[in-house]
């Protein structure tokens, strides 16, 4: 017992070797593949207007049902002709394919992005709120079971039904049914953490509760939400088209990709062009977002660690 | 010891860590031998590479992770390093056989025990149920489990600590192996019961003359019953000899600082506290758990009942006592981590233990506690400087005031104030356990509560973080309750203390006339259990002085 104090001197402190995450995210392949994949439809529908000179909703009933490659002639408001090429086929009332696709990518983006903001956003809150405070929890978890009980797309059916078709009622009636996976991860984190002895040394400290949620409890759910958003995002996509192509989602003169779809349906087995490219790219928009949210979680979840 | 045979003989083991490792070998040029009917202790802190040289032995190490890359290992005379896995798994179990530290979870819970006894007979042996029946009983009877016909039938849960090792030995002696590794097999049970491993262990050895491989970090448990030790440090083997020649003449400065920081089992003499007026004291405090359930009463465990205390000024209370005691729900009662049932909390007079979150939080700043882990006590998202000043500000005191006050206290617990700045993982264990107490004394508490604050540090920087506890309470004039399950530790701080046992106190008074004079009998077999109660560590020490 006869030690001396000694203060510690800057070699003395342990240094760490693991690499930041930032590293090991970018030599991760699922995620630069993803990534990059993820990053040319953003970049589509950010510049649509320079990709396609047309308006993906310009009527022209000379031109329907055309196959790819089809060149046509087009009168401008002051009666000029110009010569325009269908790259993807004309749809039944003579919309050039190729344009609604590319715009169709904004509605998808769109729709993803702001589901998964939106639901991460309100089911972190009730995840955290649920997760601290236990009386809460009894209730709001049963109203969650409910909630999950019952099929997303039935619900996000019934929820435009009720609302009408627009963006927002599908944005909405899509972000509902996510938002119980969000609350029951959420919550799981915060009944693991809240049982550290950082977060019971920070009660005792007479930290305040709202304090101990923002400081200690919230950072521990970022990398798993950013996973699940990535999902909760793709998914989201699918849904929007699934909406639209049984004709309950957005208007069927918005370009969307499920509204593309939906419109070449009657004639796919003469015409499947209408079908086939926004098919392709909303999997490979699907498949891109999957892939990021794989590659996030094998570098982002600990559990994953050492595993690859 | 009348069979030298040499069962295991490692020569020059060296074995690589990964790539990105804090040093490049996790052991280097390791030899020792065990013989036949030896016990051999291989003994070190944390990072000494010491459970490496085990699983290596075994060949449990992860394959692509740590790689040996010279030397051999020789098991009975026939190499077994790098030999290829059909044959090494014949090995295990039949030559050589190892015992984890913990028990909890080195059963399969979901298969009875005598099953997971007479899994190693029928891979290893030819024999008929009814033998292997037979031989399972005659183990279990062999490790001195009572009633062996019906508790194999039994599942791991329904099993104690102790008990459930025994059945990992009974596993590992099932084939008679020449060798028996045993990695810490202590370290998670209580005191009484480690004493009870121990001696069978020690039993066995001398019946069946095993030789046995004993990592341990204690050099209590080294005492009680090592024939030779092998001391590592950070890889590298300090040296090795027998027991007697580590205890009284060892001249290695690692070996001697390793043995002197086992604290005695002799309180120091201390002034003993009379005057003033208590700071903290219960009255008949009561915790219950489990009392309701949805259906009918569930099962209740009482995990304080009635307990009365008193802790003045500058005044050390020790609550001792093995798992289950109560001692921390008492501790988590006090700083109203938990509610207790009933009874009263009397800080400086006032009663807390009824009052609501929002009435209680300027009273938060009297008490604080330094918990066990300092892996887990620290947020490893914020740097040290912003954890030990949330508590001021949070009662209003300035950011630039806060971290002044701050980078004195890193000072006065021995730490360099530029380092607030760092993160948590930056620092060993013991610094974290010295952050941990600055936290609490940047709240100026009253009364500071040690929750096994030194239990997870290694006996050298155990002293250490004791020595600062002790001087901060001196220093700040502080109350202070410390709860541990080590008695050496307890005598060496505490001015008086508390047995509990089952929720309840069964024996309080002055450390020195507690520990010389016990008169509760549990008391007495808590003090009897002790590991290397008889050897008088500071004896070698001062002979080669």
């Amino acid at each position: 017992m006869n030690t001396e104090v000694l203060p510690v001197e800057d070699d003395e402190i342990v240094k760490s070797n693991k690499p930041s995450p930032w590293v090991r995210l970018a030599k991760n392949t699922s995620v630069r593949v993803g990534g990059f994949l993820f990053s040319i439809i953003l970049l589509m529908s950010l510049f649509a207007s320079l990709l396609t000179p047309l308006d993906p909703t310009d009527i022209n009933p000379s031109n329907r049902l055309k196959p790819p490659g089809y060149e046509g002639t087009l009168r401008d408001n002051d009666g000029n002709k110009y010569q325009v090429t269908a790259r993807m086929g004309t749809d039944t009332l003579g919309r050039d394919i190729y344009a609604r696709v590319v715009y169709g990518a904004r509605i998808s983006l769109i729709v993803g992005i702001a589901v998964a903001l939106i639901s991460v956003a309100v089911g972190t809150f009730i995840g955290l709120v649920a997760g601290y405070f236990r009386w809460v929890d009894a209730i709001v978890m049963r109203f969650m079971d409910g909630l999950m009980a019952i099929p997303a797309i039935l619900l996000a059916i019934s929820l435009v039904a009720l609302s009408g078709a627009s963006l927002t009622a599908v944005i909405i009636a899509i972000s509902v049914p996510e938002i119980p996976r969000v609350v029951r991860l959420v919550r799981s984190i915060v009944l693991s953490i809240r049982e550290e002895p950082y977060v019971e040394a920070a009660i005792s400290v007479g930290t305040p509760t709202y304090l101990i949620l923002w400081r200690h409890v919230l950072p521990n759910t970022i990398s798993p939400l950013i996973v699940q958003g990535t999902f909760i995002c793709g998914s989201a996509i699918l849904l929007e088209a699934i909406l639209s192509f049984l004709g309950v989602g957005i208007p069927p003169e918005t370009p969307t990709w499920g509204n593309i779809m939906a419109e070449g349906r009657d004639f796919f087995q003469i015409y499947p062009h209408a079908i086939f490219f926004p098919g392709i790219f909303l999997s490979l928009t699907v498949l891109a977002i999957n892939m990021l949210g794989d590659g996030l979680r094998d570098t982002l979840d600990p559990r994953m660690e050492g595993k690859f | 010891m009348n069979d030298p045979r040499t069962v295991l003989d490692i020569k020059g083991l060296t074995v690589r860590l990964p790539k990105d490792s804090d040093r490049e070998n996790a052991i280097e040029d390791i030899s020792f031998c065990v013989n036949a009917g030896e016990i051999v202790c291989v003994v070190g802190e944390s990072g000494s590479g010491k459970s490496v040289t085990a699983q290596t032995v075994m060949g449990l190490n992860p394959p692509d992770q740590l790689t040996p890359t010279a030397g051999s290992i020789l098991l009975n005379g026939d190499e077994i390093l790098n030999i290829p896995q059909p044959m090494l798994r014949k090995l295990r179990g039949e030559r050589m056989a190892m015992i984890f530290q913990e028990p909890m979870t080195a059963l399969n819970p979901v298969i009875r025990v005598g099953d997971q006894i007479a899994e190693m007979l029928e891979i290893h042996t030819d024999m008929s149920v009814s033998e292997r029946n037979a031989r399972v009983i005659e183990v279990m009877e062999d490790v001195n489990l009572p009633d062996a016909p019906s508790m194999a039938k039994s599942y791991p849960h329904q099993l104690s600590g102790g008990q459930r090792q025994r059945i990992m030995i009974a596993i590992a002696l099932a084939l008679e192996p020449d060798l028996l590794i045993a990695d810490e097999p202590t370290t998670a049970l209580d005191v009484t019961t480690q004493a009870q491993i121990l001696d069978l262990i020690k039993d066995i050895q001398r019946r069946h003359g095993t030789a046995v491989l004993f990592i341990t970090h204690d050099f209590g448990v080294v005492a009680q019953i090592a024939d030779k030790v092998v001391v590592m440090r950070n890889g590298q083997m300090v040296e090795q000899g027998t027991m007697d020649h580590m205890l009284h003449h060892s001249i290695e400065p690692y070996t001697r600082m390793l043995i002197s920081s086992v604290p005695p089992l002799i309180p120091p003499k201390r002034a003993l506290m009379t005057k003033g007026k208590p700071i903290l004291s219960t009255q008949s405090l009561v915790k219950t758990y489990g009392a309701k359930g949805w259906f009918g009463k569930g099962r209740v465990v009482h995990a304080a009942k009635r307990v009365e205390l008193e802790v003045r000024r500058g005044e050390t209370l020790g609550v001792v006592g093995e798992s289950g005691s109560g001692k921390s729900t008492v501790a988590r009662c006090i700083v109203r981590l938990i509610n207790p049932n009933g009874g009263e909390i009397l800080i400086d007079g006032k009663d807390i233990a009824g009052l609501s979150q929002k009435a209680l939080r300027p009273v938060r700043k009297d008490v604080q506690i330094v918990f066990q882990d300092p892996y887990r006590s620290l947020n490893p998202r914020r740097s040290v400087g912003k954890s030990i000043v949330e508590g001021p500000m949070n009662f209003g005191v300035s950011k630039t005031a806060a971290f002044k006050r701050a980078r004195d206290l890193m000072e006065v617990v021995g730490l360099s104030p530029n380092a607030l700045d760092r993160y948590p993982h930056q620092f060993s264990g013991g610094q974290r356990q010295r952050i941990c107490i600055a936290r609490a004394l940047a709240m100026e508490p009253d009364v500071l509560i040690a929750d096994e604050a030194v239990s997870a540090l290694d006996v050298s920087v155990q002293a250490q973080v004791l020595e600062l506890l002790d001087q901060v309470r001196k220093d700040f004039d502080l109350a202070m309750l410390f709860i541990t399950h080590d008695l050496r530790v307890a005598a060496q701080i505490c001015d008086r203390i508390m047995v509990m046992k089952l929720g309840e106190v069964v024996e309080q008074g002055p450390t020195a006339s507690v520990y010389a004079n016990p008169q509760h009998e549990y008391t007495r077999i808590l003090l009897d259990a002790a590991p290397g109660r008889d050897v008088d560590f500071t004896a070698g020490v001062s002979a080669v002085r």
